[in-house]
């Protein structure tokens, strides 16, 4: 199907789309990527009355480095993550899981922020930015404030975003010399959503593992030691049933894929 | 612009030529291409990202026609598979997939196209692997993407002996 009516603004500045999405709260939407948007306006289960087009104000999108994190901005395209050397250098986490992320037309067009903001719980960088230990900055009538990775994906696609509020950026602290991270995940066809992910980052006070794909939301399963995560997998996830596995064989995969991820950090 | 509007005046640049009109703010990209500029290379398939029919280029790099307002693409440079072949971009690739019988119906072929100029303009001497993970992108109901696969891969060979 098409999109429903809707009218469409194109702020140039972060202070213009709040004032717009102040002015019209539930009722607008902000547009960034649209790769996840516009599909759900075709299908009509999103009508919203008012598009906020963030696509063209300037200093929203980069990657910057600094002591201390790396800065993603909200517009910064999947592509840009792909073929970033800072983010190569710097997440080797994102960087494994870019190739995961959809299909090369889709990563121009598709944005880091508008995936976090979404928050699908089968999506890549959500998992990325938990696993990290990622704080979200966020924009609103009063300010910015900072939201942690692991109080901001409350559900499924719900966030910790208040109505009026827009993604600005998330920081990523730099990882310590000697720390490691691994990705995989099980799709039925190379850039569809996964089945079941998992995006792990390794350090000396051990495993953050974000799982993705079985659950509401990203989940994340610390323990000190690899075969710990595994063995937790079975108690800590508790998948539904979808349109591609039953709950006992998504349970299943999860074990599955954290043998063979786990195993690239042994 | 500011204020919210249901029809917006955009102005950009397709296939070299320079258009100007009023678009309904709902009218995807490859919609405009097709009725309001009679563009109909461009094909609309399953309209939510997932086929790559509709692929088109936007200021140089491919997207998803379906998945981008009309609006959006104002101040723009958009290329369909109409001026690629005017300008005989993908010359080689039509050559080779006719030689290769890499469509029969011919539907997703414009998407394919415009993706596999894509791919051997980023990566000019791809494994078949490569060119298979680049067109998951694209769905062919008819090949079996056997011969799709044969055609780029033939491409990249003679532009690399070409060198």
């Amino acid at each position: 199907m098409k999109a429903p009516r809707f009218a469409y603004a194109r702020p140039a500045s972060v202070a213009e789309a709040l004032a717009l999405l102040d002015k019209h709260q539930d009722d607008a939407r902000v547009l960034a990527g649209g790769q996840s948007l516009v599909p759900m306006l075709n299908f009509r289960v999103a009508a919203p009355k008012v598009l906020v087009d963030i696509n063209r104000i300037a200093g929203l999108g980069g990657i910057k480095v600094t002591k201390s994190h790396v800065r993603i901005g909200a517009l910064t395209r999947h592509v840009e993550l792909e073929r970033s050397v800072d983010i190569a250098k710097h997440l080797p986490l994102v960087a494994a899981a870019m190739p995961y992320v959809a299909h090369p037309a889709i990563r121009n067009r598709g944005t880091f922020g508008g995936s976090c903001a979404l928050a699908d719980p089968a999506a890549e960088l959500p998992a990325c930015a938990l696993a990290l230990g990622a704080t979200f900055v966020v924009a609103g009538k009063k300010g910015e404030r900072r939201v942690a990775a692991e109080d901001f994906f409350k559900g499924l696609y719900a966030t910790a975003l208040k109505t009026g509020e827009l993604l600005i950026a998330a920081e990523f602290p730099l990882p310590k010399p000697g720390d490691a991270c691994a990705f995989g995940e099980l799709a039925r066809r190379h850039g569809d959503y996964a089945m079941v992910g998992l995006a792990v980052q390794a350090s000396k006070r051990g495993f953050r593992a974000a799982f993705f794909g079985v659950g509401d939301r990203p989940e994340l399963i610390e323990a000190e030691a690899a075969d710990a995560v595994i063995s937790k997998v079975g108690t800590a996830l508790d998948p539904r049933a979808d349109l591609h596995a039953s709950a006992e064989t998504k349970l299943h995969l999860a074990k599955v894929l954290a043998g063979r991820v786990l195993a690239q950090l042994a | 612009m500011n204020a919210p509007l249901e029809t917006v005046e955009i102005e950009l640049t397709v296939n070299g030529e320079r258009v100007k009109r009023a678009v309904a703010a709902r009218l995807n990209l490859a919609d405009f291409l097709r009725i309001e500029l009679e563009l109909t290379g461009t094909h609309v398939g399953c309209e939510h990202g997932v086929c790559g029919a509709c692929t088109v280029r936007v200021d140089g790099e491919i997207v998803r026609g379906c998945l981008m307002f009309a609006a959006q693409a104002d101040g723009c440079t958009v290329d369909t598979v109409e001026g690629l072949t005017d300008s005989r971009e993908i010359e080689e690739l039509q050559s080779a997939f006719v030689l290769t019988n890499a469509l029969q119906c011919g539907f997703c072929t414009p998407g394919v196209l415009m993706a596999a100029q894509a791919l051997l303009r980023d990566l000019p001497d791809p494994t078949r692997v490569q060119i298979r993970e680049y067109l998951s992108g694209n769905y062919c109901r008819c090949t079996g993407y056997e011969a799709i696969v044969d055609a780029i891969e033939a491409v990249a060979k003679s532009r690399a002996r070409a060198k």
